[in-house]
């Protein structure tokens, strides 16, 4: 017997209805569960005083710098590597072997788990560089976690920009890297800052890497060579050890607005972006 | 953005790093402790204390567990190494010890669970699943989830050890804290575990071991029998700010921080 | 500027280009040095093959892990990648534009959301639902596989809806006035069109799946046992090496890295597949 297309047609969408309703319904209860617990925690008190007794009272303040400082300092080596990395790729190079090693690398890069980057920046930056649980380490680790989402983004933001505008630019006797740098760049940037926002929420919600490099001390830090406990690193150990669940839920829903802000802007710049270009 | 404004903040960015990697340490002595992560928070309000009245020397405190402790003691990452092992490795001989504190494991049950009381045998038959249901300690008939902690844990080393002929039962639930530990046994009926007695707390109930119980009392007469030493290991003798951490942590006022904690005197 | 200071240019960004390749290998590098001599000393079929997980006695096999992290990462393609991919074709072909503006950015931004949140709503609300309504120590392969599962929808749904939308339209437009009706026409023209997208986005879900650590650490329950059922507990590669890693000292910690280079190794496998097959939607 066959069953008639129409009804096919009914049922197929009926299911697949289900299916998108139910996903988005999961995820929108993930988020909800955990903002209206943790929201009546917020407070300006919560966000900026120091946590007392290993978190059980008081606020997360130290913890609040480390989620800032952390991403930080990885953006700032990773975002002209990146860039670099995408302006060569794009204009400077043909396709060839090392440009296809070069993607390739970043690729495979883009797919390592964190907690292989967490054992790498155990190994290298805390034991065989001597720089211990701090900052700098964590840092540099998430760097070379987020490098290729980085390139990826710059590489699409910059062959986004029409040809035409470089070709205006070469004619006026501007050499490649004028081109470059007064074109293209600032053509593309918004498509690069969605790149960059993108990564700056990845690192806001690492724990696996972090925890291993940065350490987990809950100490306001003094320098880049202190140890840092991070706002997910903090939610993850008042959760899991059962601190405080109060406390838990507040950090949770810091954690989670500020992800969905970031992500929030990275959305509305790339949906500018592709306004301008289309 | 003009590229000026992106070269100054790339710029800033960079100098700023230079400064606070720098500048900003300087001035005060800083000592590292790492290792036991039951003793952590015991460490970190002995800190806290330290620095109250030494706040010229900073006290940084850092889990990792007891072989991390004697590790990093070892190659110098951690000024102090806290170990809270029955028995030290062989590493740790060429490192000077000494007894901070001691503590008793407590071995807990959800506080609905009626058991309250069972016997080294019983305890070692149920760890290494001999005994698997409630019903065969005098409990209900509910089979019996074992929580232990990983491999290379001091609280396991030293809880397997005292107990002794302990083969942990494959199917026992690991976790890697106390606080872990007893969450998950608090959220389960079914759950048997260990940990530091000094973080039991209301959503767990400490079991009576052969009609002893866990408390400062009992372990202090060494009538209760589950208590390990908590070890301050350091790479030669101690000096200047490390000796000083010690000396306070060793201090009645140390000591009474400890025991207010739920720890015990070293002595 | 001179064509000299062009060259500078050049040799620099080459130099700077380098940085991703570069990471790329100092991770193999330092990962290999630290666990390969490990896996050739303890023999690598008996550290791969071997069911004792002992460290304390010097038994190292990493079996149990290996078929937990199978167990776990299938699971979590069975959970999330019909429900991805289906959630993918509806939100492409049968939902109104406007409706689809608002649920394609919530989902994006839903893959940002940090994994022990996830791990979090495994142990707060899953873990306690399956032992009191089905059975075991809720902490189980179940429980692992639904959170992961869930994990991994945004991803298997964003890259599958990318690749949906890049079947040319023509096709589409054939098979339709043909006579055929949309799901057909999805059925039989669109899925065997974005067949190779479709399986790239499975396999970076999968890739998520088996290298997920904090959010497994928390709902898995950490066994080292082979499960019989999706009620037993289980511990992963990923959740072996953060579990002990604190904790390791000599062989132990070597073994935690060796257990690294699996993962590692297996990741890379993935990966190049995945990318292979995204090639191949691009040749076409």
């Amino acid at each position: 017997m066959r069953i008639p297309p129409r009804v096919a047609q009914t049922v197929a969408r009926v299911v697949l209805g289900a299916a998108t309703f139910f996903t988005v319904a999961v995820l929108i209860f993930i988020i909800g569960h955990v903002l209206v617990k943790g929201i009546p925690v917020l407070s300006f008190r919560f966000l900026f005083s120091n946590p007392e007794d290993m978190g059980r009272a008081g606020g997360i303040f130290p913890t609040l710098v480390g989620s800032v400082l952390l991403p930080a300092v990885a953006l700032v080596f990773a975002v002209p590597l990146g860039i670099g990395t995408a302006v060569f790729l794009t204009e400077y190079t043909r396709e060839s072997k090392i440009t296809a090693a070069i993607r390739f690398g970043a690729d495979c890069l883009a797919g390592i788990p964190s907690i292989i980057f967490g054992l790498f920046g155990f190994i290298f930056f805390v034991t065989v560089l001597r720089m211990g649980w701090c900052i700098l380490s964590g840092g540099l680790t998430l760097a070379m976690m987020v490098l290729p989402t980085i390139i990826r983004t710059t590489e699409e933001a910059i062959r986004a920009v029409p040809y035409a505008y470089r070709e205006v630019s070469f004619s006026l006797g501007a050499t490649r890297w004028r081109t470059v740098w007064r074109v293209v760049l600032p053509n593309a940037l918004p498509g690069i800052v969605t790149g960059i926002i993108l990564s700056l929420g990845r690192s806001i919600g690492e724990t696996a890497a972090v925890i291993f490099t940065a350490g987990s001390s809950l100490r306001m830090p003094s320098s880049l060579f202190d140890s840092v406990r991070t706002m997910s690193v903090h939610f993850y150990i008042l959760a899991r050890e059962g601190i405080s669940s109060e406390n838990a839920y507040g950090t949770a829903a810091v954690l989670v607005l500020a992800v969905l802000m970031v992500n929030g802007i990275s959305y509305w710049l790339m949906h500018q972006f592709m306004k301008r270009f289309s | 953005m003009s590229r000026k404004t992106i070269s100054f903040v790339v710029l800033c960015s960079f100098v700023m790093i230079v400064f606070l990697g720098s500048g900003c340490g300087k001035g005060k002595v800083s000592v590292t402790a790492a290792g036991s992560t039951a003793f952590q928070p015991f460490a970190e309000k002995l800190a806290e204390q330290f620095m109250q009245s030494h706040p010229d020397i900073n006290v940084t405190v850092q889990g990792g567990g007891s072989a991390v402790g004697i590790q990093s003691a070892v190659s110098g990452a951690a000024d102090i190494g806290m170990a809270d092992l029955v028995n030290l490795p062989p590493e740790a001989s060429a490192l000077k010890s000494v007894v901070v504190a001691k503590d008793g494991i407590a071995v807990i049950v959800h506080p609905q669970n009626p058991v309250k009381d069972l016997s080294i045998e019983q305890i070692r038959n149920i760890f290494n699943g001999v005994i698997k249901n409630w019903s065969e300690v005098g409990g209900e008939e509910r089979p019996i989830t074992v929580v232990s902690r990983e491999a290379g844990s001091g609280t396991r080393s030293s809880f397997e050890a005292i107990v002794g002929g302990v083969e942990l039962i494959r199917e026992a639930v690991i976790q890697d804290s106390n606080g872990t530990v007893r969450e998950t046994v608090a959220n389960d009926v079914n759950a048997i575990g260990y940990l530091s007695h000094g973080l039991v707390n209301e959503k767990v109930k400490a079991v009576t071991v052969s009609g002893v119980e866990c408390t400062t009392e009992t372990i202090t007469k060494g009538q209760y029998t589950l208590v390990r030493p908590v070890f301050f290991l350091t790479k030669g003798e101690p000096q200047g700010a490390v000796k000083a951490f010690i000396d306070f942590v060793l201090s009645s006022e140390g000591q009474k921080t400890i025991v207010d904690s739920g720890l015990l005197p070293a002595k | 500027m001179s064509q000299k200071s062009e060259t500078v240019v050049y040799y620099v960004l080459q130099f700077i280009a380098l940085s991703a390749m570069g990471s790329l290998l100092l991770i193999a590098l330092f990962i290999l040095k630290e666990g390969f001599p490990f896996i050739l000393e303890e023999g690598p079929s008996k550290f791969l093959f071997s069911s004792t997980w002992e460290p304390a006695k010097e038994h190292f096999g990493i079996f149990p892990m290996l078929v937990g992290s199978v167990w776990v990462t299938f699971g979590a393609l069975v959970v999330g990648g019909p429900l991805g991919v289906a959630g993918a074709i509806y939100l492409v072909e049968f939902t109104p534009k406007g409706l689809m503006r608002i649920i394609k950015p919530v989902i994006e931004l839903l893959a940002g959301i940090p994994s022990v949140v996830y791990g979090f709503m495994g142990v707060a609300v899953l873990a306690p639902l399956i032992r009191t309504y089905i059975g075991g120590p809720g902490l189980s392969v179940l429980a692992a596989s639904l959170i992961l599962g869930i994990m991994i929808l945004p991803t298997v749904m964003s890259i599958s809806m990318d690749a949906l939308n890049s079947v040319p339209p023509s096709y589409k437009e054939g098979s339709l006035a043909l006579g055929a009706t949309r799901w057909q026409t999805q059925y039989m023209v669109v899925l065997k069109a974005a067949k190779s997208g479709i399986l790239a986005s499975i396999i970076l879900g999968m890739g998520r799946a088996i290298g997920e650590t904090m959010a497994v650490i928390m709902v898995a329950g950490n066994a080292v046992k082979i499960p019989n059922s999706v009620l037993d507990s289980v511990r992963t590669l990923t959740a072996n090496i953060a579990l002990e890693m604190g904790y390791a000292t000599g062989r132990h910690r070597q073994a935690l890295f060796a257990t690294g280079v699996v993962l590692f190794l297996v990741i890379m496998m993935l990966n190049s597949f995945a990318m292979w097959s995204l090639k191949e939607r691009r040749k076409k």
